[in-house]
């Protein structure tokens, strides 16, 4: 046990020295101002967004690079990368950055129109809700009927350990921060979540580290069910990528808000609040939505369900997990949970 | 009101509005000295169940101290407001968990209670708690301290919103306070201006004492101006029997030593002894027309004071004057012709005063006439009563006619009759008395002078 504890944090430890490397850079060169965002956002997705924002302040040329969520963190945390602008769906990590001093406060019309719960302390600007959600291969799925709530998917994946052993993906919450994010969420949220995932440990459930990856199997037949995949992209999947389906549980759905943030060391200031300022009015782009993919925040608050959809609030309760020791807590019983041998 | 003179009214209002203000003020402070402090108290409440609740979910775990924060430990402290958190967990002086540079908050140690400090932290300032818990772990106890801080934007905020609330609460209460403080003290000199109105609205003559209905503080001044009023009347009174008793006291014994020389002149025969004796006898004439007339002027003056009006037909005063002096007149072969409307009048005045500067007009008109001459005395009227004496005389230098209604003076062309340069003066303050003008002019039918007295009708 205490090995293996130490061996997890050299692991992390690890994670965070080579943590901050740049998986994708793209360049989008227009006028003379730079605006260089960090995001945790593929570039493919993001794309119709800067092309639309360029189109309205063609003097900003930007500079996209992509990271993972934790690398976004230990690069502002940490190592006081230079960015203007940090766009994560890690709301956790945004929330340090702001809690901790890493963020610079920012006030225009368009962030006062967003609701409550979707900024904080006008550092943090949520400006998409993307739920949590299963999908699920129809083909392997056959005639089973889709879980509804977790109760019932729990009972669906003790029943058929045949068709669901080694065919279940969930992330790696170790790795991801999305992935730990909506797994503290879940256990915040239900009792059951333990139960769920000593079921899919017992059927050796595949870990990811991204929403894509999970997607991808799914189509391919890899994986029948996949756990808590990002809503926004298997629904951009969903139109070229036949045989999948996606099911939004009845019980809750942890809605995660992509939220855009500005870095104590920002240098274009302007221009980066002018970007918040694009991505908090994206209610009223319709097309940008169906491009992307990204349901943006609804600007009237009675959009939302409460009953079922959990937007997860930002504030300093999101602290709480990322506490070393409750994360180590956590860590320590979901390994013992999925990883049983 | 006077400007400059002390008003009580206004010293009343500023000193309770003084009252008011200091009042306010009172209030705005406490108001937010109280609110000031739940505020904080709140905070501090806020914080030390944040701590509490880490502190509550420590636990050993094989020789260790752990501590699973609760979601709401933190959570709870964004409820309120969206300020900076912060937390540490110290075992034995060595971080367990949280931001390890948080310093512990200072005060009174020993003490299982809480203890609150605020400190500078990160460039901000912080309110924080510590709560400290003895725990076993590995057969040893652990002495654990929990700190919990937060920042005080939300707190400010509130401050300032309470500061904003006490402000308008403090200004509308004095703007309230003032404008009632006002009505007050109107209200409280109501009595005060009843009782002025009172007296103002007094006839000259009245002197009766005051009854209206004066408030205790008022009793003394009415009390005083009572008793005031009473010894004035009986003044008056006694100046009023004074004249009527020297009016007497002279022109009895003044008729007396008349009736006397006319009798010795008749039987003197010496030419120059009757000259002296005619001298004698116009003196005496001269005399006790002037004393007349000083009475007269006496009387006038008094009476002016207090007008005592009542309707009197002009044409009845004219009639009785010319009756009364055309004896005197007709000795010097003088014809009083006399005018009169057919419309009747009425002028609202005294009728003793009208008398006297009706009879002191034509007196003077036959005074001042040669012998043989005409006296016009007409009267026309609408609106005003214009009663005009015009005589044949030497009539007025232009330069007299301003001074001439002064008390004892004399036209400069009359130095050979004997006259006390009243009758004028009399008539002039008749006239104004009434209301009314005394008008001097040439006779613009020749020779002589025209005196209208211009009284108003009703």
């Amino acid at each position: 046990m205490r090995h293996a504890c130490l061996a997890l944090l050299l692991i992390l430890q690890a994670a965070r020295v080579m943590a901050f490397e740049i998986e994708e850079s793209h360049s989008y060169p227009a006028g003379e101002s730079q605006l260089r965002i960090l995001s945790t956002a593929d570039q493919s997705v993001f794309d119709p967004i800067i092309r639309a924002f360029q189109t309205e302040h063609p003097a900003i040329s930007i500079t996209y690079d992509v990271a993972g969520s934790t690398a976004v963190m230990s690069a502002i945390l940490d190592e006081g990368a230079a960015y203007d602008l940090v766009i994560s769906s890690a709301m956790d990590l945004q929330t340090k950055l702001a809690n901790d001093g890493l963020a610079l406060a920012y006030r225009s019309e368009a962030t006062a129109r967003l609701p409550d719960w979707a900024s904080w302390r006008d550092m943090v600007f949520g400006f998409t809700q993307e739920p949590a959600v299963i999908v699920v291969n129809n083909r392997l799925f056959g005639d089973l009927p889709l879980p509804q709530n977790r109760a019932a998917l729990i009972e669906l994946l003790r029943d058929h350990p045949d068709i669901f052993r080694r065919r279940i993906g969930t992330y790696d919450v170790r790795v991801s921060g999305l992935g730990y994010l909506f797994a503290t969420q879940d256990s915040r949220n239900t009792e059951s979540y333990w139960r769920l995932t000593e079921v899919m440990g017992r059927l050796d459930t595949r870990l990811y580290c991204c929403s894509g990856e999970m997607i991808s199997d799914v189509a391919s037949g890899e994986l029948a069910l996949a756990y808590n995949v990002l809503g926004s992209y298997a629904r951009a999947r969903l139109r070229d990528t036949p045989g999948i389906r996606v099911v939004e549980m009845e019980d809750f759905v942890s809605v995660m808000l992509r939220s855009a943030l500005i870095p104590a060391g920002a240098d274009a200031v302007e221009e980066a609040g002018q970007m918040i300022d694009f991505l908090a009015a994206m209610a009223e782009r319709p097309d940008l939505a169906a491009l992307t993919g990204l349901p943006p925040v609804s600007l009237d608050a009675s959009g939302t369900d409460e009953r079922v959809l959990r937007p997860i609030r930002l504030g300093p309760g999101l602290l709480v997990f990322l506490d070393r020791m409750r994360r180590d807590t956590f860590l320590r019983s979901w390994v013992s949970s999925v990883k049983q041998q | 009101m006077k400007t400059g003179a002390p008003s009580i009214r206004r010293r009343l209002v500023l000193q309770l509005a003084l009252v008011a203000a200091l009042l306010s003020v009172a209030f705005f402070l406490a108001v937010r000295g109280v609110a000031g402090n739940a505020t904080e108290q709140t905070q501090d409440n806020i914080l030390a169940a944040s701590a509490t609740s880490i502190a509550d979910a420590l636990y050993s775990e094989s020789g260790a101290v752990r501590v699973e924060i609760p979601y709401s430990a933190l959570s709870m402290l964004g409820t309120v407001s969206e300020d900076r958190v912060f937390y540490h967990v110290i075992v034995d002086g060595e971080t367990l968990t949280g931001y390890d540079d948080l310093p512990l908050p200072q005060g009174r140690s020993g003490s299982r209670a809480p203890v609150f400090d605020t400190y500078s932290y990160r460039g901000d300032s912080l309110r924080a708690v510590v709560v400290t818990r003895t725990l076993t772990a590995a057969n040893q106890p652990r002495f654990v301290q929990v700190v919990v801080a937060q920042t005080r934007l939300g707190l400010e905020a509130i401050s300032s919103r309470i500061t904003t609330t006490a402000t308008a609460v403090g200004v509308a209460f004095f703007l309230v306070a003032t404008a009632l403080s006002a009505f007050a003290a109107q209200n409280a000199l109501r009595p005060l201006s009843r009782l002025a109105d009172a007296m103002a609205r007094r006839g000259p003559k009245d002197l009766r004492p005051v009854s209206a209905e004066a408030p205790a503080e008022l009793a003394p001044l009415v009390g005083g101006l009572n008793s005031f009023m009473s010894r004035l009347g009986a003044a008056l009174g006694r100046s009023e029997d004074l004249i009527v008793e020297a009016a007497h006291r002279v022109r009895t014994p003044l008729a007396t030593v008349r009736t006397q020389a006319e009798v010795v002149h008749l039987q003197m025969e010496k030419p120059e002894n009757r000259q002296a004796l005619r001298q004698m006898i116009r003196a005496v004439d001269e005399s006790s027309r002037s004393a007349g007339q000083l009475l007269d002027h006496a009387m006038v003056t008094l009476r002016s004071d207090h007008l005592e009006t009542e309707k009197v037909d002009p044409a009845d005063l004219l009639r009785d004057v010319v009756d009364r002096l055309g004896p005197t007149a007709g000795l010097r072969d003088i014809a009083i012709h006399l005018e009169l409307p057919d419309a009747p009048l009425r002028i609202e005045g005294d009728p003793i005063l009208l008398q006297n500067a009706v009879r002191n007009i034509l007196d003077n008109a036959i005074k001042y006439s040669p012998a043989e001459t005409d006296i016009r005395v007409s009267m026309e009227g609408t609106g005003t009563c214009r009663m005009t004496f015009c005589d044949q005389g030497r009539g007025f230098e232009a330069a007299d006619i301003m001074r001439l209604p002064d008390r004892f003076s004399r036209g400069s062309n009359v130095g050979d009759v004997v006259g006390s340069g009243l009758g004028l003066t009399i008539v002039s303050d008749v006239a104004r008395a009434h209301g009314g003008t005394l008008e001097i002019a040439p006779n613009p039918e020749g020779a002589g002078a025209c005196v209208t007295l211009v009284l108003p009708c009703c």
